[in-house]
């Protein structure tokens, strides 16, 4: 699969390195070239100094040929616009979009992109775990 | 009318004192709490400060009641976020500030249908400026539609024709034909075309290198 991935955090450096572990075709975009730090020595996919809002610079990154995008940039105004773009503009078959806020994750999903909110997801777990634990 | 205002920056504070002096209830929504104090000292009670991508403060500002939502921070994707959320709470018509002119596109995609932007503003007044202009566009309308004005030179293919019945793609007509001496006229059967008439035209934004080639005759030099 060509994926492009848009920020070059720590969960964006985490997709890109296990995908192209598993040989999918990698782009990983940032704007700042020193988040690209995060990727280990072995990553094989190539790095896209870019804004992911710009269309031109989603179109260097490939994204005519990208058969998912993936939007993990600190802010979710831009996750969801970038996502937009892929989407409607790019036709791109699969996009997810991180999004911390959770109400903001209820309305974009909605809005017909597929959302992951680390914050809802995150309290999920977290009470699972506590209240897994009291039981046992 | 009520007015949410998004973006209390130097373009939202002033649209909010203009409407405000034509007697609109106004409500302007600043991310930033020194701002938006400041906004309230020089604005009256119509402030309220707060990050309207959150659903809960758009909420709470009353967008349900709102009939025009006008986004108008510095960033496009903080924009077109306020006016999804608003469109997806109520029915109050999105009105976008957009900087970067390529972005007009996804707005329209997602049914924002007016956006505003200076830099496609100011780049159409330069080309308007410049005397060896063909084709310029004036401004865009709902549902992909805009304005441009065609000067015609003396090879282009329309000159001695009437400017009705002339071949244009569709859903596009001649809504004003503007002489050399700077006379407007309305298209009849009984006007000619010639040398340095510029017609304005009301076309679809992908037909703009058609419309160009029919008319002056050439398409190069194709604006984007």
């Amino acid at each position: 699969m060509r994926v492009i991935i848009m920020g070059c955090g720590r969960t964006g450096a985490a997709i890109a390195e296990a995908l192209d572990l598993d040989d999918h075709s990698v782009t990983i975009i940032d704007r700042d070239a020193k988040q690209f730090r995060r990727l280990a020595p072995e990553f094989s996919g190539t790095r896209v100094v870019a804004n992911g809002m710009d269309q031109k610079d989603l179109e260097t990154a490939g994204i005519n040929e990208a058969d998912a995008f993936i939007a993990v940039t600190q802010g979710d105004n831009r996750n969801y616009f970038a996502s937009q773009l892929a989407s409607e503009i790019y036709k791109v078959e699969k996009v997810l979009c991180r999004v911390k806020d959770p109400q903001r994750e209820v309305i974009f999903r909605q809005l017909g992109i597929k959302t992951y909110s680390p914050t809802s997801s995150g309290a999920t777990t977290m009470i699972a775990m506590l209240l897994g634990e009291k039981g046992s | 009318m009520y007015l949410i205002i998004v973006g209390g920056g130097k373009v939202g504070f002033f649209l909010a004192q203009e409407l405000i002096e034509n007697n609109h209830e106004v409500l302007v929504i600043e991310k930033d709490v020194a701002r938006a104090e400041q906004l309230h000292e020089a604005l009256g009670g119509s402030v309220l400060s707060g990050d309207a991508c959150e659903a809960s403060v758009l909420e709470g500002a009353g967008v349900g009641r709102a009939d025009l939502i006008l986004a108008v921070t510095g960033d496009d994707e903080d924009n077109f976020v306020v006016c999804e959320i608003a469109r997806f709470y109520g029915s109050a018509r999105p009105i976008a500030r957009i900087n970067n002119p390529q972005n007009d596109l996804v707005f329209k995609r997602r049914g924002i249908e007016t956006t505003i932007s200076a830099t496609e503003a100011i780049l159409s007044q330069i080309e308007q400026e410049l005397p060896d202009t063909q084709f310029v566009p004036i401004m865009k309308l709902h549902h992909g539609l805009e304005l441009v004005e065609l000067k015609l030179n003396s090879v282009s293919p329309v000159i001695g024709n009437s400017p009705i019945g002339l071949k244009l793609p569709s859903e596009s007509h001649v809504a004003l034909i503007i002489d050399s001496d700077g006379i407007p006229k309305i298209p009849s059967e009984e006007i000619e075309l010639s040398a340095n008439d510029s017609l304005v035209l009301i076309t679809r934004v992908e037909n703009r290198s058609l419309v160009r080639q029919l008319i002056i005759g050439s398409s190069q030099d194709l604006d984007t």
